[in-house]
């Protein structure tokens, strides 16, 4: 039985990976590894780790592609297939597109050597022992154990480099540009007056570019909105 | 079925991101070949987990989805920042750093 399930899953998880790098449309590409990272999920479940599964399936394929779709969808744009960059970009583009192929095939080949012909004996056999119970290996108790005690500065480290890469991304994406000193201050629902172009939504859609902002404002903060647009 | 087929299909994975990597020119398809490197070392750190019986390596995979999710962060914030300045998507054109 879970022969089966785990060839399934590795049928799965190569299928996946191949639509990625194959695929012409970027979100194709997207709902490829959608699929790969759930296969892998299952294959993280054969191997008795529950909670990573878990992880993989809630936080990477629900968040983190749930992002990507919404980058695709903004940037959008034709990626082109591998084939037809060989066909029409020349001999130099042809050539470091093959030789982009050869050095991953080495790297597959080399990889399988190092691996498949190990020394470690263990590798041929199932893992270790494993006796099913509320806190064994693998389960939610047991990885926050590990975390919050052996692994407690890696732990809040991780959470310091999601805050600085949160910070990172909101300075990367915002419109810049946008705070002009001729441009009339706006007020934002506290009335709090800020310059144009600080981030807000209704900006990112592109309101703040020579329309009026909709806003559900009262009078008091209208006047400002709608003064100084030189459309 | 044995620790070595997982650690095949890590492999396997590893090598097609890295294929992706170096042949594909749109930088959102590179993010997610860079991914698909990600996968194939995370499947390997849990194969070797279950083959000693010991935590550590699920937890080094963890950490490893957390600097993943980092990445795509600053990654398609800097697609985005490209895309707002009118910059060609792509890396073979994105060669110089002062554009």
């Amino acid at each position: 039985m879970s022969a089966v399930l785990f060839f399934i899953a590795a049928i799965g998880v190569i299928a996946g990976a191949v639509g990625v790098v194959v695929l012409r449309n970027p979100f194709y590409s997207v709902l490829a590894l959608v699929a790969h990272l759930i296969s892998l999920a299952v294959l993280f479940l054969l191997l008795r780790a529950e909670f990573v599964a878990a992880v993989q399936v809630v936080v990477y394929a629900g968040a983190v592609m749930v992002l990507y779709v919404f980058v695709v969808a903004y940037v959008g744009g034709e990626s082109d297939s591998i084939g037809e960059r060989l066909r029409e970009s020349g001999p130099v583009g042809s050539g470091l597109r093959l030789g982009g192929a050869i050095v991953g095939g080495a790297l597959l080949v080399e990889l399988l050597i190092a691996l498949l012909g190990t020394g470690l004996e263990a590798t041929s056999g199932y893992g270790a022992g494993y006796v099913a119970g509320p806190r064994t290996f693998g389960t939610p108790a047991y990885i926050g154990k590990l975390l919050l005690t052996r692994f407690l500065i890696t732990f809040e480290l991780a959470s310091f480099l999601l805050l600085i890469a949160a910070v990172g991304g909101v300075v990367l994406a915002r419109r810049r540009g946008g705070i002009g000193e001729d441009e009339p201050e706006v007020f934002v629902p506290l009335d709090v007056p800020r310059p144009r172009g600080t981030g807000t939504m209704a900006e990112g859609v592109g309101a703040g570019n020579g329309r009026a902002p909709r806003t559900d404002h009262t009078q008091a903060s209208t006047v400002h909105t709608g003064a100084g647009q030189p459309s | 079925m044995s620790i070595s087929w997982y650690l095949a299909v890590s492999a396997i994975v590893f090598s097609l991101g890295a294929l992706g990597v170096m042949t594909r020119r749109n930088p959102l398809v590179v993010l997610l070949c860079l991914e698909l490197m990600l996968n194939g070392g995370n499947l390997a750190l849990i194969a070797f987990s279950r083959m000693w019986g010991n935590g550590d390596g699920q937890i080094l995979a963890i950490v490893v989805m957390t600097v993943a999710a980092c990445e795509v962060c600053i990654g398609l914030g800097m697609i985005v920042a490209i895309y707002r300045r009118n910059l060609p998507i792509d890396v073979d054109e994105l060669r110089e750093l002062q554009g």
